[in-house]
Order: structure tokens, then sequence, then C-alpha cells
């Protein structure tokens, strides 16, 4: 395979236009502003068509990317746009959020010989254009038809990426489909996480409408374990899949977490996200301002919640973290983006306390530096603090992006679903099914935090599982 | 889903009302002690607000509400016929009714309708039932009638003495309390009326529920935004409570997180009621 990439002269990848640093960082339109057509072409005609393309290996949910790719190169986008869809159903999304630098590109055969594939930037670019064009003209656009006969009725609790990518390929398939979501809009992460300067939410909506001209039925503010129960729902339907999400936050543990001004990642971007709180006050939810504002963690939850602080006011922005900057959960692409923006990064700290005035409203954090020390378990260095070495720093605005855990409701209402050790629900890594028979889960549920794209694969396990069962092929 | 106002009763004119819904797949799971998360519009908040009563054999749930800022505001412009544009629940943990033999119940302003609810199923779990509400004044006094329907013991207090007996809710539970024999204690109304129920109750022992009213977002236990600190570790109200132990509550930690969103708060009721043909 060496000789394939070695028979041509690497050109270099087509670069992304990009708003810039100075303007967006007090704007929520999108950061990277995607390819036109012209770069499109230039880009895939770089892709080398391998017969064995290892790209694909890379991919959770092995979209032919090579076969994809190819109509790019021919100008053929909305052929393009089919291939894709025949493994991923939310492709817009995941050509913004994947990340692909560990994935498709980080296996494309090129990235040793100079750039990978800009994988991602070629789906975002075939779904944006499919989109165009169906708002353009929506009758051109029909809806999938099944092929097969499945018959019957599926429930999906929740509706992030995992359930939407369930809900999508059961519908196609046949089936009658009802989504059962908490808030008061579907998307689960992707519309009260991730901000809009990252993944606008018309794109969400426009592929949620997608999902909705295929049949698929939305029941809003319907909490699982609470207004319908999973048992409620086997009645009346012949398979339940959980996508619940891993929502609850976990905070510190450290002295004054709970003062004015320290926040969960989840509150400050979900005010800010799914309450529109950006736009305050034509949308009623108040977003909390901050002046100095202190991130904890460093993955993209926090870079997200960083460069959301910036644009919302921010004086100053630090990330807190107690590694470097080499260990950073994030995608690089994200902190690049947040660099560029501003955002300043307090490396090898760790927070001891927050505290406050006599309102127990926060005005400062006392840091303690760190080192890295001795590798651990995972074969990382450990950070250990250095004695003596504390410090304080001025916020009034805390976001603590530390991660999440499961949430209870949904589980403790259905006492009868196997948990795994860490609290999360048990499935079968083959087809998602959990300790109740023809109840699925997959997810974040599931795995823990993950990303957009494993949650999507699971969805998808478990559905192509729901449908061979139903009659379906 | 929007959800049809069925009746509504205005309790205190421009200031509280009842609103009877029809929301059968939460009337079919509501408890003692649930709550329901709303949004008046598509730009509005989701606010919560206890359910006070239900109907599950008609599908129906009751809210009662105290007009506070834009949110509850925009809910008293609504009328019978009208539709709530989101209704989620029911949330929380329901009530813990126990046969304890007497319970006191203290109300005070709005939270009697929460407490009558919760009363109601001390009732009807056998218990003998002492109700003691409160009120500024005469005019702001809700739920006395549905009250007598039910409960053993009824007593009333006003601030100012226009009805009832004059004086705070407290002074009543104390004497009561010294005549003994309390199994518990449940109080629902104002922060500072709360805390100062538990006061009155901790030098007798007697066990004492308060119901928690922390800002909330999500109402399902994703944000954090309702934590409070109980016993010294911090619990989620809406996933967690809303009801705890009032001996562990930090009190004053609820006050200042109440008190965190204010002037934001201010600025959207000012826009709000200036936008308004008449004013209010
Ligand atoms: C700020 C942020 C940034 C991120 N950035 C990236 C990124 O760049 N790339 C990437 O790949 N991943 C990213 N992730 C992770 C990714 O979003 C998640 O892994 C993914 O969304 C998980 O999908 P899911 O379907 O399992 O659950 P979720 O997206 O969490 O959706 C779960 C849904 O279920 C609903 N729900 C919860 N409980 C109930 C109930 N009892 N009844 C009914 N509904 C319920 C929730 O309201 C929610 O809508 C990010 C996450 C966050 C928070
Ligand atoms: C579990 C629970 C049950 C409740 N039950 C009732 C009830 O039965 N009847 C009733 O009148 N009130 C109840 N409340 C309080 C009610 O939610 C607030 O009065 C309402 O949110 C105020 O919204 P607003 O926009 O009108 O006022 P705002 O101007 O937003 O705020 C006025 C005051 O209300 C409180 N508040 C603001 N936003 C919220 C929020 N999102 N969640 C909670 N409190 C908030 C703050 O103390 C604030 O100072 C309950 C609160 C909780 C947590
Ligand atoms: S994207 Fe990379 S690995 Fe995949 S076919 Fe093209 S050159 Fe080969
Ligand atoms: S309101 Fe969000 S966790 Fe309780």
């Amino acid at each position: 395979m060496a000789t394939e990439a070695s028979a041509k002269k690497v050109a270099p990848r087509v670069e992304m236009p990009c708003q810039p640093p100075a303007e967006r960082r007090h704007n929520f339109k999108e950061v990277a502003l995607g390819y036109n057509g012209d770069m499109a072409a230039t880009e895939a005609s770089r892709c080398l068509q391998c017969k064995r393309p290892t790209c694909v290996r890379g991919c959770p949910v092995e979209v032919p990317i090579r076969d994809f790719i190819r109509e790019v190169a021919a100008g053929n986008v909305e052929r393009a746009y089919e291939i894709i869809r025949t493994a991923n159903s939310l492709p817009a999304v995941c050509g913004r959020v994947c990340p692909q630098e560990n994935q498709c590109e980080g296996k494309c055969i090129l990235k040793a010989k100079g750039e990978a594939i800009a994988i991602g930037r070629l789906e975002r670019f075939v779904a944006d254009t499919h989109l165009a064009a169906c708002a353009a003209a929506p009758d051109s656009c029909p809806s999938e038809t099944s092929e097969t006969q499945a018959k019957g009725r599926v429930a999906c609790i929740g509706s992030g990426p995992a359930s939407l990518t369930c809900a999508g390929i059961c519908a196609a398939a046949g089936l009658e489909v009802d989504v059962y979501e908490a808030l008061h809009e579907s998307g689960g992460v992707l519309v009260y996480g991730i901000p809009a300067f990252r993944l606008p939410k018309d794109v969400v909506a426009a592929e949620i409408a997608g999902l909705r001209e295929l049949g698929v039925r939305f029941h809003l503010n319907h909490v699982g374990g609470r207004t319908v129960d999973v048992a409620d729902l086997r009645k009346d339907h012949d398979a339940v899949f959980i996508g619940v999400g891993a929502g609850l936050p976990i905070f510190l543990g450290v002295p004054g977490e709970n003062l004015v001004g320290v926040f969960s990642a989840n509150e400050y971007l979900t005010r800010i996200n799914l309450g529109r709180g950006y736009d305050f006050p034509e949308h009623d939810t108040p977003p909390f301002p901050g002046r100095h504002v202190t991130v904890f963690g460093a993955g993209n939850v926090a870079m997200d919640a960083a460069r959301t602080a910036l644009r919302m006011g921010a004086e100053s922005v630090h990330i807190v973290y107690r590694r470097t900057r080499a260990e950073m959960p994030a995608r690089a692409e994200e902190i690049e983006h947040a660099a560029e923006e501003g955002v300043e990064f307090a490396l090898l700290s760790a927070p001891l306390r927050f505290n406050g005035d006599e309102q127990l409203r926060l005005t400062s954090v006392t840091l303690q530096k760190m080192e890295l020390g001795e590798p651990d378990a995972s074969g990382r260095r450990r950070p250990v603090p250095v004695e003596g070495a504390v410090e304080d720093l001025e916020t009034d605005l805390a976001i603590v992006a530390l991660g999440t855990r499961s949430n209870p409701i949904l589980l403790d209402a259905t006492p009868d679903l196997a948990r795994t050790e860490r609290g999360y629900i048990e499935a079968d890594p083959e087809t998602g099914e959990t300790s109740i028979p023809n109840v699925f889960a997959g997810g974040d549920i599931v795995t823990g935090a993950a990303t957009v794209i494993l949650a999507m694969g699971a969805g998808r396990k478990a559905a192509q599982e729901i449908v061979r069962r139903l009659g379906g092929k | 889903m929007p959800t049809p106002i069925l009746r509504k009763e205005r309790l205190i004119p421009g200031k509280t009302s009842k609103l009877v819904l029809h929301a059968p797949e939460i009337a079919a799971k509501a408890r003692p002690g649930h709550f329901v998360m709303l949004r008046m519009s598509p730009e509005g908040e989701r606010i919560p607000l206890t359910i006070a009563d239900t109907d599950a054999s008609r599908g129906e749930i009751t809210i009662v509400y105290l007009v506070l800022g834009k949110s509850t505001a925009l809910l008293e412009a609504l009328e019978a016929g009208d539709s709530i544009l989101d209704v989620c629940g029911p949330l929380g943990r329901p009530t813990k009714i126990e046969k304890v033999g007497t319970v006191i119940c203290v109300g005070g302003g709005t939270g009697i309708a929460a407490m009558h609810h919760i009363a109601k199923g001390h009732a009807r779990a056998g218990n003998h039932v002492v109700a003691v509400i409160g009120a500024r004044e005469k005019s702001l006094l809700l739920f006395e009638k549905e009250l007598m329907g039910f409960v053993n013991e009824l007593v009333v207090c006003t601030d100012d003495g226009s009805y009832g007996r004059k004086g705070l809710v407290t002074e009543p539970l104390k004497e009561r309390l010294e005549a003994g024999g309390v199994g518990e204690v449940v109080a629902v109304g104002p922060v500072p009326m709360m805390a100062a129920v538990a006061e009155v109750t901790r030098p007798f022992g007697v066990a004492t529920t308060v119901s928690l009213n922390p800002i909330m977002v999500d109402g399902i236990g994703m944000c954090g935004a309702c934590r409070v600190s109980v016993g010294g570790k911090t619990k989620f109200a809406c996933v967690d409570g809303p009801e705890f132990d009032g001996h562990q509550v930090d009190f004053p930690e609820l006050r200042r997180r109440l008190a965190a969103f204010r002037e934001q708060e201010a600025e959207s009721y000012d826009r709000y009621r200036k936008e308004q043909p008449h004013g209010n």
C-alpha cells in the first residue's frame, strides 16, 4: 500500500476558510465556513482511491469514504450524498464534530506522506450541498423508501445522535417510530451542548426534519421513567431503544463549589444554547455574565464553554488544567481555535477552593501548581502538587467541565435493567440488547461520555438488529 | 406538547391563580410532591411549578402560582381555552408518606397549594393532620376551604391580624409541638419561613420536611443549577428532592443562589411590562 502513496507527489491539503479570530470571538456564527465546489473537487482529487482503503477502518460506522470522494472529484455531489447516507444519517453533523484526526483521517494512507485527505470537510461539503438543494426545491429530495418488509413499532427514549440514528434506520425500513425526549427540543447534546459557532442549530434541525419526513414521530417533554415507563412502552412497541446520554454533571468536590458564579458546563451551555441565552433578553433564559472566567477541564466541552464565554463578552478566559497542553483530550482543531480567539491556558494547575464575598458570590479560585511525575498505570505522567506553590486567580464565573455520570431518572425507574459497575447500562456489544428482551441501549448511557459517531454507531447496530427481528433485512 | 387550560380561578387577582390542565399522561403518574417544568412561549424559559392536585380519572392536574417575574406573568396572561406551550413531568421524588400519627403541615403564601397536596396524602394515609397556614393578610390566604375538607385541625395566621391569629405560623406550631405527640412536620413556603420552621422544630427533635425551590433549568438532573447543600453534601433538588430534611439544609446558601440572576430577571420583567398595552 505504501506504493500507492509514493506513486504521486502529495499536493497540500486545501485549507478551510474560517471567520477571522478577531471577528468571530464576538459572534455565534459558524467559525469554519466550509469548502466551495472548486475547493471540494480539488481536495477530493488528492485522494489516491486506494484499492484497500485504510480510511474506512478508522470510521466507526464505515462510511464508504473512497467511493464518495470519487464522486465529489467527478462533481457528482448528490451521488456522493447517497453513498454517505448508506452508512451515516447525520453527515452534516459528523462532518463538523467528529474527531477525524483520530479516526478516518488518522488512518488515511496519506497521513504519513504529508497531509491526510480532509475527509470530514468533504463530508460536510456534500451534506451541506444536499441540504441547500433540498431547501431550495423540497420536491426534488424524495425521502428514502423501504426495500424491506419489516413491520412493527419502535420507541426511542432520548433524541441525541444514538436515538436519531436508530430512529432513522428503523423508519427507513418501514417501521413506525416514536421518539420520546425530555427536553422541548430534539437533538441531545447537538442542540443543548455543542455551541452554534461549531454546529449551527439549523443544520441539526434540517437533519431532524429529514427524519420527520420519514414518518418518525417526536414526543417532546416526555421523560422516560417519569411520563412514560419502559414497561409501558414495551406493551405497545415491539422494541425499545434507550439513548438517554450521560447527563449528570460531575463537580470538583472542593470547598466553595456552590458559590453564586460556579456552574457546570452543562448548565452554562444549556442556558446559552438550548435557552438561546446569547439572545437575552429577546429570549428569556438569562446567561450568567462573567468578566474573568475560569474553565476547569480540557476536553471538547471545556473548549466550547471557554469560547462561549469569550463570545458572551468576558474580558479574560482561562482554561485551568492539571497537566500540559500535550495531554489535553479536546480535538486539536478546537484547542487551536480557542487559542487563536484569545483563550489563555493555566496549565499544571488544579483548583483547591473557590473563594467568595459576603454575598456568597465567587471572587477568586485558589490554584495548586502541579508538575508531571512518574507515569501511572495508563502510561501518562501523573500530575503531582508542587509543595507550597499556591496562587489565587481572580474569577467571577467558574465553569466546571470535568465530565458526566449516568443520569439516574430512567435507571431508577427501571430496576430490572442490568447496569455495569460504573453505573451505565449493560448492553450486548454485538446487538445493543440489554438484560430486558427487545430493549436496546446505546450511546453515552452505555459507554460513558464518548463521541457523536460512536453513539451513532451504537444506534445503527441496535437498529439493524431490530429491523432483522421484525422481518426486515 | 401544548397543554390545554381547562379552568382558571383567580385566587388573588393579578397575583395568584389556579389552573386546571388537561394532561392525562402526567396525571396518571403524578404523586404528592411532584412538580412540572413549563414553558410559555418559544422564546421562553423553563420554570418549575408544583403539582398542587391531580385527578387521574379525568386526566387533570392543577397548578397554583405566584406572579413574580416574566414567566409567571406570561402564564397569568393565559385564560381557560388557551394552551401552555410545554408541560413536562411529573418530576422530582414523591413525598414520603408514612403513617406516623400526627403530622403538622405548615404552609405559607403560594406554598399552601403545594402543602395542600402533601397534606391530602397524609390524610389518606390515615394520619391526624394539623394544617397551619399563614399569609400577610386575609386577601392573600389560599386553599382554606380545600384544606377544611380533609384536615383534622386548621390554624390560620395573618401578619396583620386581618384574619385568624395575628402573627407568624411558627407561634401556633411551637404551641402544638409543646402539646406533644407530633410525628412529623412538613413546611412549604418562602425560604425564610421554612428556615424558621426548622429552627422551631429542631429542639423538639421532630422530623421536619421542607420543599425547596432553587432555580432550575432542565429539571431532570442534567445541569446542576438546582444544587443545594444538605448535611454538608451537594444534592440536586430536581432528582434528589425537592423535599429534604429541614434540619440539614443550608438555607442561607439557598437564598443567595436564588438571587443569582436577580438583575437579568428584573430586566426581563421590566421590558415585558413596558411592552404591555395597559401595563400591570
Ligand atoms: C459541550 C459538548 C461538546 C462535545 N463535542 C463533541 C465533539 O466535538 N465531537 C464529538 O464527537 N462528540 C462531542 N461531544 C460528545 C457527544 O456530544 C456525545 O458523546 C453524544 O452526543 C452522545 O450521544 P447520545 O445519543 O448517547 O446522547 P445525548 O446527545 O446526550 O442525548 C441524550 C438525549 O436524551 C435526553 N434524555 C435524557 N434522559 C431522558 C429521559 N429519561 N427521557 C427522555 N429523554 C431523556 C436528553 O435530554 C438528550 O436530548 C460533546 C459533548 C458536549 C457536552
Ligand atoms: C420544585 C419547585 C416547585 C415550585 N412550585 C411553585 C409553585 O407551585 N407555585 C409558585 O408560585 N412557584 C413555585 N416555584 C417557584 C417558581 O418556579 C418561580 O417563582 C418561577 O420560576 C419564577 O419565574 P418568573 O420568570 O416569573 O420570575 P423571575 O423573574 O425569573 O424570578 C423571580 C424569582 O423566582 C425564582 N426563580 C427564577 N427562576 C427560577 C427557576 N427557573 N426555577 C425556580 N425558581 C426560579 C428566583 O427566586 C427569583 O428571584 C417552584 C420552584 C421549584 C424549584
Ligand atoms: S481517503 Fe486516504 S486512505 Fe481513503 S482512499 Fe483516499 S487516500 Fe486512500
Ligand atoms: S434543574 Fe438541572 S439538575 Fe436540577
